[in-house]
């Protein structure tokens, strides 16, 4: 196993085209406050992101993820909070970007879609204001061109009567409503990439649909590269090229779609395909939950932080961590950090 | 919205009524009369039927009420014992004193309080943080009084950058349009009288501002610190809107919303109880107004201040609901 341990993870979502747009080599993240324990939220990621690519991040609560997507954009703040390691976005190193410069990137280049439309709209003032603000930020849009822009937007994510609408306050539009504005102030610059954190788990199951609809309309089809947060590997089979699968802090598996479905190596993967509810389903069949929960996971340092829970752990899985490596005869964009992963024939 | 301040408005009637009645006992219930501070402790007894009667208090309690609500409903609250003017004028001439008092009051808090808890809730545990917690507990706990006199004797008598009592100068003969002295002196272009003015007014702004001013310093530093974290922010960040911005049309607006709520509270506070203030520099206004005219039993001018100030402070109440509807839709579309 010493050979295991000397290995260097290889790079997930590497060598598809030229260069990368986003590059992320061994992030860190620790939580540092007085009195308290630290927490590694982000455990050495690395990822690449190449243009116009969309790529899904899943995993349960508390894997990272969120984490991961904020600290590449400098969203953290700086108090309390360590972050090493490097994050380049068409070649310029975000980390250590002067704030200016960072700012000017946020919402222009990169843009961001989060979780919960209600709270992440600013509940006083107009969403008309809310887009025609970044229009003035980026694009020098004023006045009345700014609010023609605006209301285009508004049509283009599909809300109707979008003149009318401009002058709504968050707290009198749908929950679906509210994330088509947050998508259409994502898009208000036409970023070249753009991070959605669980952009349908507030809403409901038909307006999440609308919604990734929506993503793949306006996002997937226009060749802006998408990264799709998500614990719902239900989500990420119909938008995304490239899977990974995070858990306590690192990506324990990636893979193109196909090949992360028709052979899931990892076998928190699998666990969380057989979660993932079906319409082929027979009823009252129940979903198969991961027993457990991460937080009584180990760290990776003593090995395998998903070994406590797992249903194919083996003496070798506690001691030292496997590193992200390609399988033996399988595909080298399809990465697996195992040391007993799951056989191709097994679900 | 319309309704909401009528309905406000309707319910003074009923809060009205049954002020005047307490007070119209209260003041009945207090040993001795108009006539003992008029006449002095030994007088003929006919010297005080006779006053007595003057003012009808000879009459049956239900029967004077009868007839002073009878008048006042006219607007009409009868004379001032002590002055021998009508209490609605006496009144207004006062109240004048007390708003300028409070309004400058009120204006010192926020200007200072807004900023200070904003930096404050920004940089929690910084020097300024702390320095802004320990002054504010100070400026809770110090009473009023005690702040008023050393105010007047360090920066009035000691450095003499102030005045100690009074409005403005007697020497100074102006014209009072508008009754608020700083005001008038600008109006009517006598600067060195709005400077006068103003040199007499700012030490009791201070003293009567400190308290409302270590509210709104930590009003505004929670509501800060709240709103920093709240998800819009991180939105605002991730558009890359600047830090001004982001800071400016984002946090601060937010924060207002409680803020506004203080200031307006606290203004209908100070109004009617800045008794101390006026004192201790002999401001004035109507509070210590009001004080005396317990002492001399000047029961008219008691009953009508009191009423006056029920008014006001539900007036204020009434603005401040109100404004919060300006500042928060969530609130105006309910
Ligand atoms: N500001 C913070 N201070 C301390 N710990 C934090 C902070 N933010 C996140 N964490 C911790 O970091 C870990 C990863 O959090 P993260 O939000 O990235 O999870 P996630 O994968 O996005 O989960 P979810 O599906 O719930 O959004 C969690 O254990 C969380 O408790
Ligand atoms: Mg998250």
């Amino acid at each position: 196993m010493t050979r295991v341990q000397e290995q260097v993870d290889a790079i997930p979502g590497r060598g598809q085209g030229a260069a990368p747009l986003l590059e992320v080599r061994d992030l860190r993240v620790t939580f540092k406050s007085r009195g308290r324990r630290p927490v590694k939220a982000v455990d050495g990621v690395s990822l690449d992101v190449a243009p116009g690519a969309t790529v899904g991040i899943v995993g349960e609560s508390g894997s990272g993820k969120s984490v991961t997507s904020l600290a590449a954009l400098g969203l953290l703040g700086k108090r309390g909070v360590e972050i090493s390691g490097s994050v380049k976005f068409d070649g310029d190193d975000l980390l250590n970007m002067p704030e200016d410069e960072l700012r000017a990137v946020r919402g222009k280049e990169i843009a961001m879609v989060f979780q919960d439309p209600m709270s992440s709209l600013n509940p006083v003032l107009t969403i008309g204001r809310q887009i025609t603000e970044i229009l003035e930020r980026h694009r020098g849009l004023k006045g009345q061109d700014a609010r023609d822009q605006a209301a285009e937007l508004l049509l283009s994510v599909g809300i109707g009567d979008a003149v009318r609408r401009l002058k709504s306050f968050p707290h009198q539009l749908s929950g679906g409503m509210r994330q088509r504005v947050m998508i259409a102030m994502a898009l208000a610059c036409q970023p070249r990439l753009l991070i959605a954190d669980e952009p349908t788990t507030a809403l409901d199951v038909t307006i999440s649909a609308q919604i990734l609809e929506l993503l793949r309309s306006l996002v997937v089809d226009s060749q802006t590269a998408l990264v799709l947060i998500t614990h719902d590997l239900g989500v990420v089979a119909g938008l995304c090229d490239q899977v990974h699968v995070m858990y306590s802090g690192r990506i324990v598996e990636s893979a193109p779609r196909r090949a992360l479905f028709a052979n899931p190596q990892h076998p928190y993967t699998t666990g969380l395909l057989a979660s993932v509810p079906r319409l082929d389903q027979p009823r009252g069949v129940p979903l198969l939950p991961i027993p457990g929960s991460p937080s009584d996971t180990l760290p990776w340092v003593d090995g395998c932080a998903f070994a406590p829970r797992c249903t194919r752990r083996v003496p070798e899985s506690v001691g030292c961590p496997p590193a992200l490596l390609p399988l033996e005869g399988s595909e080298p964009s399809h990465l697996v950090r195992c040391v007993n992963p799951v056989p191709e024939d097994h679900t | 919205m319309l309704t909401f301040a009528v309905r406000r408005l309707l319910l003074l009637i009923p809060i009205l009524l049954g002020l005047s009645i307490l007070v119209f006992l209260f003041v009945r219930a207090l040993p001795g009369g108009p006539e003992t501070a008029l006449l002095g402790e030994r007088s003929t007894p006919e010297r005080i039927a006779q006053v007595r009667a003057a003012y009808g208090l000879d009459r049956p309690v239900h029967e004077q009420y009868l007839s002073y609500m009878g008048k006042v409903v006219k607007l009409d609250f009868g004379t001032s014992i002590q002055t021998q003017r009508p209490v609605s004028e006496e009144i207004a001439r006062r109240f004048k004193a007390t708003l300028e008092l409070t309004g400058a009051a009120i204006l010192f808090a926020v200007l200072v309080g807004i900023p200070l808890g904003f930096v404050a809730g920004r940089r929690p545990q910084s020097w300024i943080d702390n320095l802004s917690t320990v002054g504010s507990l100070l400026g809770i706990a110090i009473p009023v009084f005690v702040l008023g006199y050393l105010l007047k004797y360090v920066f009035a008598i000691k450095l003499g950058w102030f005045e100690t009592t009074g409005r403005q100068n007697v020497a100074i003969s102006t014209e009072h349009p508008t009754g608020f002295f700083v005001l008038d002196g600008i109006i009517t272009g006598d600067l060195p009288a709005a400077w006068d003015a103003f040199k007499h007014l700012v030490l009791p702004a201070i003293a009567l501002g400190t308290i409302p001013l270590a509210i709104i310093t930590r009003i505004t530093r929670a509501a800060v610190q709240e709103v920093s974290n709240e998800d819009f922010v991180r939105t605002a960040e991730a558009k890359g809107m600047t830090k001004s911005v982001v800071t400016r049309r984002h946090i601060l607006r937010n924060a207002m919303l409680p803020v506004v709520t203080i200031i307006g509270l606290q203004t209908g506070l100070l109004l009617s109880g800045a008794i101390l203030t006026e004192t201790v520099f002999a401001f004035g206004g109507l509070g210590s107004f009001m004080a005396s005219s317990v002492f001399t039993r000047d029961f008219p001018v008691i009953q009508g201040g009191i009423l006056f100030i029920a008014v006001v402070f539900v007036l204020v109440n009434l603005l401040v609901d109100i404004s919060y509807g300006l500042f928060d839709p969530r609130v105006r579309n309910a």
